[in-house]
């Protein structure tokens, strides 16, 4: 894990002074509302539906015991006793006071952590793989590279009034965890004549106007990387839109002016930000990778006893192979029947710090998916990590099935939300409780989102479900075909809208569709790819 | 009005003209850059430039924040000043951009400019001012 | 019938315009007529409240009941934790919501 020095840490304390006076300032009636709400959402705080709500940041979603234990204090000291975990790899708290958010960022300065640039139109948080450091396929691990861009995109003076708010991932394995096609930029470390560098995909998303991104650069340079993206983000900067909120991603600016034009404009802008010296050497990369160095294996490799049946259907569906021998990343799931995805309370959050710190070499990992890694588990102790995920109502074995639904906060909490994405996540994992019909249906990625933004991903979704308000009631829309990973594509509408125990059936008779039809090991985005919408639409609508 | 001002040379009196105007003809030694003038045009003329005046009509509106370094960056030396909605909380991030004056609209309490200005000891990344960043720091 | 609403400036909760003041409850809100832009000025200027705006409701034996969902929930809370609603105790509170 990255640690920082007295130069990142110094940083993080001023963002807390900054921050306590300017909160300060707008109390005491110094800014108005719209002067403030910049300044505020740079610091991770909105107003929404109940109150404000803190979204901290977790850099590329990697953490420590002692900086889960914080979140878990943050929950219990100044909120409702639990978080959510987001599609960013962050956390929100959704009962937070003005009055207590410089105390809040001051006790999470304490353990190296901020709320820095998780909103507002800026670059947020760098996302990655969850398995970083632990994946098998891995070309190399993507973390230091993530820190590398943390610094450099942190406090950026020219990037932090944006058109529009500014993603950025980075994976460094063929199979893509982390959607980061659908990023402003994504990035895929690869290696070519022995150097590693990175293949440039800008322009993706979701939102209103979801969109793949092209690659725009097949191969640069590690020690040119920053160049790369300084001109990349300047070009956007000077020239996306700016008329128009729903036409200000960079997405926008691609698809209208073209891939081939926009690389140009960051070609020509490169050679001269090149010029600039603004690249660390590669000295600095090898610095932070140190931190990420992997951790003392303990040499015996001992295979779990899979007795306990309960215990192996959890192996098989939620413990992940590793890439040293005799260790297994755990996925932990936020998803229980009927629960909220996302959420833990604070005790939970505790016990899986405690895991981190006795099983994983001190380690957590977010997933954009809402749940929880262990990511170094010796597989001699995943008999003892699953008893006591189990102890603290955390040992659901449904990864990536059904019930593993991504839903974004949706009308009951969020201000910008048109229907409620919840209770459609809850009647859903309800109605395929049976985790025997669960696993028969297989992987089955199905995102809510409660708004057009696309928070819950749906147009990632193998099944995507978009809640809509249609003349005051809510209504949710269906789209199939949707995916988030290397065989990315994004979800089209299967038809008219239905109320949420509609939404429930239709989803209900589509499984049904995909049982009757499958071949072979086919997934149900495998078959919808192969069969098409048409037999889909005769069950549900027919 | 310019309240803030980080140059010792004198003030220009000249009023500053538009971008088209300058480039029409002018023999004019300052300029004024609206939002999406392309700052580069400017570039050839950079020497005979004693003010570059730059348009802040919304302060969401970052684009002048690029212009200002591609100034700087193509060795422009004489004051470079952020006019119009020009807040307190922007002027740090200005100030990195190569902004040595500010002509904010609505007047600014020079107390919490100072303070804004006093935050940060340290920069992560190069911009337009002298700030060496915390990576060359780190390696000498 | 049309209400004020917004969020208090320090604590961020729900808001609702009284007829001399602001209260967490919906039941307390009164009709401001005409005078919904003018008090929301006043007030916010005040800081008294942040983020106001007025919203259209229906006047019901149980107190004013807001014309859009988005207003019944932020008037309750959360229909998924009814335990941190303003109604904690009545299970069937969500029901108000629909």
């Amino acid at each position: 894990m990255y640690t920082y020095d007295t130069y990142d840490q110094a940083m993080v304390d001023a963002r807390v002074a900054e921050f306590r006076d300017q909160i300060t300032r707008r109390i005491a009636g110094e800014m108005t509302e719209d002067q403030f709400k910049p300044l505020r959402l740079m610091n991770g705080l909105y107003l929404q539906l109940h109150a404000y709500m803190l979204r901290v940041a977790i850099p590329y979603g990697t953490l420590d015991s002692r900086q889960m234990r914080m979140l878990a204090h943050i929950a219990r000291t100044y909120d409702r006793d639990y978080g959510h975990f987001t599609t960013r790899q962050n956390i929100q708290y959704n009962w937070i006071k003005l009055e207590d958010c410089a105390d809040i960022l001051e006790e999470l300065a304490t353990v190296e952590m901020h709320a820095i640039q998780t909103s507002g139109n800026c670059i947020r948080n760098i996302s990655s793989d969850q398995y970083a450091g632990a994946a098998a396929d891995e070309v190399t691990d993507p973390r230091p590279w993530a820190e590398l861009l943390r610094q450099w995109s942190t406090f950026h003076p020219e990037f932090s009034y944006l058109p529009r708010k500014f993603k950025i991932a980075v994976i460094a394995s063929p199979e893509d965890r982390a959607a980061m096609r659908l990023h402003d930029i994504g990035l895929e470390l690869i290696r070519q004549d022995g150097a590693l560098g990175a293949r440039v995909f800008v322009g993706g998303g979701m939102g209103r106007t979801p969109m793949i991104a092209p690659e725009i650069n097949p191969f640069v340079k590690a020690d040119d990387l920053l160049s790369y993206l300084e001109a990349c983000l300047r070009v956007y900067n000077r020239y996306g839109r700016r008329d128009n909120i729903y036409k200000a991603r960079i997405k926008i600016l691609i698809h209208e002016i073209g891939a081939d034009a926009y690389r140009r404009q960051v070609a020509t802008e490169f050679a001269h930000v090149k010029t600039l010296g603004i690249d660390p050497p590669l000295a600095e990369l090898e610095r932070i990778a140190a931190f990420f160095a992997p951790p003392a294996y303990d040499a015996a490799n001992v295979e779990p006893d899979r007795t306990d049946p309960d215990f192996a259907v959890w192996l098989d569906q939620n413990v992940k192979p590793h890439k040293q021998a005799g260790y297994a990343i755990v996925n932990i799931s936020l998803k229980p029947i009927g629960g909220i995805p996302g959420d833990a309370t604070s005790a939970q959050i505790d016990v899986m710090a405690d895991l981190a710190e006795k099983y994983s070499f001190d380690e957590l990992r977010v997933t954009h998916a809402q749940n929880i890694v262990l990511p170094y588990v010796a597989k001699r102790d995943l008999y003892a990590v699953w008893h006591a995920l189990r102890d603290a109502a955390l040992a659901d074995a449904n990864l990536d099935l059904i019930s593993d639904i991504i839903a974004c906060p949706g009308l009951d909490y969020c201000s910008l939300a048109n229907a409620r994405s919840i209770p459609v996540a809850q009647k859903i994992a309800t109605r395929f409780a049976d985790m025997d019909r669960q696993r028969d249906l297989g992987e089955l990625k199905l995102k809510i989102s409660g708004c057009i933004n696309a928070c819950g991903h749906h147009h990632a979704g193998h099944i995507g479900i978009l809640g809509v308000d249609k003349k005051g009631v809510e209504n949710y829309q269906l789209t199939f075909g949707g995916s988030g990973a290397e065989d990315v594509s994004i979800g089209k509408i299967i038809g008219p809208g239905f109320d949420e125990d509609g939404v429930v059936d239709a989803v209900e008779k589509a499984t049904e569709v995909y049982k009757a039809l499958r071949e072979g090991d086919e997934r149900f985005l495998d078959t919808y790819r192969r069969v098409g919408l048409e037999p889909f639409k005769e069950a549900i609508y027919g | 009005m310019v309240e803030f001002r980080y140059r010792t040379d004198e003030v220009t009196e000249q009023p500053s003209v538009t971008l088209d105007a300058f480039l029409d003809q002018s023999n004019a030694t300052a300029v004024r850059l609206e939002p999406d003038d392309d700052a580069r045009a400017l570039i050839p003329f950079l020497d005979r430039l004693t003010l570059i005046e730059v348009a802040f009509p919304k302060y969401r509106d970052g684009r002048g924040y690029s212009a200002a370094r591609i100034l700087r960056e193509a060795g422009y030396q004489g004051e470079l000043r952020a006019q119009g909605d020009v807040l307190v909380d922007q002027i740090a991030f200005m100030r990195r951009c190569g902004f040595d004056s500010f002509a904010p609209e609505s007047s600014l309490n020079p107390d919490a400019v100072a303070r804004a200005l006093a935050h940060y000891d340290h920069a992560y990344q190069g911009a337009a001012d002298a700030v060496v960043p915390i990576w060359k720091l780190r390696h000498g | 019938m049309k209400l004020l609403t917004g969020n208090d400036l320090g604590s961020g909760a729900v808001t609702w315009w009284t007829g001399n003041g602001w209260s967490i409850h919906v039941e307390d809100a009164a009709d401001v007529g005409e005078h919904g832009e003018a008090i929301l000025h006043a007030e916010e200027g005040a800081r008294r409240v942040n983020a106001p705006y007025i919203i259209d409701a229906l006047p019901t034996e149980d107190g004013p009941r807001p014309a859009h969902i988005k207003d019944r929930i932020r008037a309750l809370g959360p229909t998924v934790r009814t335990d941190l609603t303003l109604k904690p105790a009545d299970p069937a509170a969500g029901d108000w919501i629909i």
